[in-house]
């Protein structure tokens, strides 16, 4: 017992109890050992726990495999399988998902701009053009065109702008427009979902940072 | 090795065809040797605006489908020698001709023309695709009202996807009191919103609608707002340096004097 139980460490830290699976041994003696393990469990406690594979690259299905093995054999609760390893193809998507699209160029009339992730337009969006991200759009430049930020459900998506005067915004799955008398539009301003009443709204981009606090995220994660 | 220069706008009405016979007289009258090619077929109108309408025996649909020779087709103009004409045919379709056939014509005129205008028809379609195929560089024509700028924008959209030089813009048919009343889009508006460099502006001129009703293109004359305007287009595209005309109308020596002595407006 003594010599495979190396295989399984239970760690209790801030974010509750984390199960690390040893990544050096083969996958069949691991699935052996945690079942063995948590079969001797014999609290009844409902506890939930983290399970943390290394570095040992896991399927979907080994996950799901060591999630059945866990939640069958004991009464705990599996949270989430991790693990440190990502394939190149999950990494590439995750890279692509995070980086913010760069397009320096005036979006027309008539033209369709659809981008994975947040775009920054360096240029204006004319009337008659639509940008549609699945993050948030930020225009450095005159937005009179149609933008859809958050596309298709992503209501925590924001749209920023150097000149406000779209003449529609939407955000998930909102939609809000320009009144039918002529506007001005404004400078710096942004456009968010209000939690509350769950509608558009806008705001001067220095409130930005109290509105969606988890934005600044964008320039730092994933380095 | 001439140049071929597709005078295009997207939306019907705003121009075109006054836009390529008036600068095309223009050129000409600057001892340039200028072919036009009127490429809307079904609806040929240039002919009519240079009064050359009865001269016609042969098309450009005759000379894609090797009817005839080019030269046959030409048809010169009655006031300069240099100005020449290939019209479009009235009797076929825009899809009896392909922008190869268009291309090919054009390149084949090229080495005895300084210019060669190409009179696009309105749309985004075959028409469109036929008059831009043989053209090195375009002008996009507008005027200060929002449809024909949206239709602009999106022309310059599908322009910058063709493998020509950056369009200029020329805006047609400026009222100035309307502009100054906010009632028509401003120049500075148009331009920003385009983001095109901009080739000329046309005043709205009644005198236009008089030449082109009588076979005489407007620029001939010596004095008018827009032949000066159409005149000034013609010397920015020879690569002169010509101020943009000021849309003030006249102003009397007395409130000349006003204005120097800080009375006036």
């Amino acid at each position: 017992m003594s010599e495979t139980t190396t295989l399984l460490t239970m760690k209790g830290t801030s974010e509750g109890i984390i199960l690390f699976l040893d990544d050096r041994c083969d996958f069949e003696s691991l699935l052996l050992e945690l079942k063995e393990k948590v079969t001797t469990d014999v609290s009844t406690n409902t506890t939930t726990v983290t399970v943390n594979c290394q570095n040992r690259f896991i399927t979907k299905e080994d996950q799901e495999n060591i999630k059945a093995i866990i939640q069958d054999n004991s009464h705990l609760k599996v949270k989430s399988v991790e693990s440190n390893v990502l394939t190149k193809k999950e990494a590439n998507e995750w890279l692509d998902s995070i980086t913010v699209k760069t397009f320096v160029k005036t979006i027309r009339s008539g033209q369709v701009l659809k981008v994975d992730g947040d775009a920054l337009i360096v240029g204006d969006v004319n009337p008659g053009a639509t940008v549609n991200a699945t993050g948030n759009i930020f225009v450095l430049g005159k937005l009179k065109g149609i933008v859809h930020a958050g596309f298709p459900e992503n209501p925590d998506a924001v749209v920023v702008a150097a000149h406000m005067n779209p003449s529609q915004i939407r955000i998930a799955d909102k939609i809000s427009r320009a009144p039918d008398y002529e506007v001005e539009g404004s400078e710096r301003e942004f456009a968010f979902i209000n939690e509350e009443n769950y509608q558009i709204e806008l705001g001067e981009v220095h409130n930005l940072q109290k509105i969606r606090p988890n934005l600044v995220e964008i320039t730092e994660r994933g380095f | 090795m001439g140049e071929s220069i597709v005078i295009t706008s997207g939306k019907g009405g705003v121009g075109k065809t006054t836009t390529t016979a008036n600068v095309g007289t223009a050129l000409a009258l600057q001892d340039k040797k200028v072919c036009l090619i009127d490429t809307d077929i079904g609806l040929r109108n240039l002919d009519v605006i240079l009064g050359l309408e009865n001269r016609i025996i042969f098309d450009i649909v005759d000379v894609l489908e090797e009817r005839c020779k080019v030269s046959a087709a030409l048809v010169k103009d009655k006031r300069f020698d240099c100005l020449h004409l290939l019209p479009a045919a009235q009797s076929s379709d825009k899809n009896e001709v392909s922008p190869e056939g268009i291309k090919k014509l054009v390149d084949e005129l090229k080495p005895n023309y300084d210019y060669i205008l190409i009179d696009c028809p309105a749309g985004i379609e075959q028409g469109y695709r036929n008059a831009v195929a043989g053209a090195d560089r375009a002008i996009v024509v507008t005027t200060p009202e929002k449809s024909s700028v949206r239709d602009a924008d999106r022309i310059i959209g599908l322009l910058e996807k063709e493998e020509i030089e950056a369009p200029h813009l020329i805006i047609n048919r400026i009222r100035k009191h309307m502009m100054d009343s906010g009632d028509m889009l401003s120049v500075d508006d148009i331009v920003s919103t385009l983001s095109v460099e901009l080739l000329g502006v046309i005043m709205d001129d009644e005198d236009v609608i008089k030449a082109s009703h009588h076979g005489n293109p407007v620029a001939f004359q010596p004095d008018t707002k827009a032949s000066i305007g159409y005149r000034n287009i013609a010397r920015r595209i020879l690569g002169e340096s010509v101020p943009l005309m000021s849309f003030d109308e006249e102003q009397g020596f007395m409130s000349k004097m006003k204005k120097m002595l800080g009375m006036g407006k």
